[in-house]
């Protein structure tokens, strides 16, 4: 082999098909004045054609099947996976919606401390909120964890969380709201009460914000 | 071939699991072909192609859409074969002539029920010894030489499945070629 090493590097770039016309023309000059590099050139092309002439063989029967038996089945993580990736908005809202059902429940726990909304003309005797008779309570009253006994009227909204209302019996007689009475015993009660009040309060920040504007 | 390749995907993001048995119908055959030729091994290389397949599944959101199904899945496949040489490589040698030369015959006259010619024994021996020689390349030359002239992909569709530039797949290919040249030279 004592030919210039270019033409076997000429060689591949020809079976490449990556050769310009003028070194192939070279190259073929040289094939024919030069017997060894005839003869490499020869056992190449032979080497591609036993390679390429082995037969095509096919994948066995039942390939696709037993793949389709291996496949992880959709599990609902899964499942749940691809749709978070591809509802990035709804998975965040619902994160959302978990993170605040979570603080709504540990309040509910928290709050377990007697606490009511401080009018001027009401009365409290232990853990129970007491309208006496004859006074009319402007506003609404809210109370956690106590008792609410109405003798007197309340102009507005009457909510006990934790608690109960032991004015009702009485408010045929004497007691009067004016406003809604309800009692929030159950986690349900508590959440749904949280989002009124939210979307009331946002509405109502919304009216304000509309009167200071006007 | 693409367009419905890439429609297919699409429902299999859906989470249509059997609209992936219908790209696994369209590619198998290449991607067993590869496998076979890069391990010598029939029953090495189906599970290796169905690992592939399966592998593919998984990672279907990995995917880009636009870029080429087949590039990428020869691609898993090719990176399973080499991890599976690598692994196997000490006992390698010992018997690597016993499953590539049986598992040839014995998979080839199953094929055909006709009793076999002459000619066609002659012929087959030579793919054995062909496969043979094939199989004992280093990885890297053998993967380019099979990805090139067993399932006939382009030199640039080679650079793409195996990440490496277009100049280090042809100097993997001349090398490639001038090894079994020279196995082969006497035959």
């Amino acid at each position: 082999m004592s030919c210039p090493e270019k033409y076997t590097a000429y060689m591949h770039d020809y079976l490449d098909e990556d050769i310009s016309e003028q070194r192939a023309l070279e190259l073929s000059e040289h094939i024919q004045s030069c017997g060894t590099c005839e003869e490499h050139f020869k056992e190449l092309k032979r080497t591609i054609a036993l390679v390429q002439g082995t037969a095509h063989i096919k994948a066995p029967e039942g390939f696709t099947e037993d793949i389709m038996a291996k496949l992880p089945k959709e599990k609902r993580k899964v499942e749940l996976n691809r749709w978070f990736k591809n509802h990035p908005f709804l998975s965040a809202a619902s994160l959302f919606f978990l993170l605040m059902a979570g603080s709504l429940f540990s309040n509910w726990n928290q709050e377990e401390q007697f606490s009511y909304s401080k009018q001027p003309n009401i009365l409290v005797e232990n853990d129970t909120v007491i309208v006496p008779e004859g006074e009319v309570v402007k506003g609404d009253i809210l109370v956690r964890n106590g008792k609410v006994q109405i003798e007197g009227e309340v102009q507005g909204d009457v909510t006990v969380i934790n608690g109960e209302i032991s004015g009702e019996k009485y408010l045929a007689a004497a007691g009067k709201v004016t406003g809604e009475i309800s009692e929030v015993n159950e986690i349900f009660d508590w959440i749904w009460y949280h989002i009124k009040t939210t979307v009331k309060n946002t509405f109502n920040m919304n009216e304000d914000e509309e009167r200071s504007l006007q | 071939m693409e367009t419905i390749v890439n429609s297919r995907i699409k429902q299999v993001l859906k989470g249509d699991q059997n609209a992936y048995g219908e790209i696994v119908e369209l590619y198998k055959d290449k991607i067993f072909q590869l496998c076979y030729r890069m391990l010598g091994n029939r029953h090495e290389a189906e599970d290796v192609a169905q690992e592939a397949f399966i592998r593919a599944y998984i990672n279907i959101q990995s995917f880009k859409q636009g870029k080429k199904f087949s590039s990428w899945i020869y691609r898993i496949a090719t990176n399973l074969c080499i991890d599976r040489i690598r692994k196997k490589k000490p006992d390698y040698f010992l018997d690597a002539e016993v499953p590539g030369t049986e598992g040839l015959t014995m998979y080839s006259q199953i094929a055909s029920d006709s009793v076999m010619p002459e000619d066609k024994l002659v012929r087959l021996e030579l793919q054995e010894t062909v496969q043979k020689e094939i199989s004992k390349l280093p990885e890297k030359y053998r993967a380019v030489i099979v990805l090139k002239y067993m399932e006939e992909l382009s030199l640039n569709e080679i650079s793409e499945i195996l990440d490496i530039p277009l100049g280090t797949v042809k100097t993997r290919i001349h090398r490639g070629r001038e090894t079994l040249r020279q196995q082969l030279r006497n035959l």
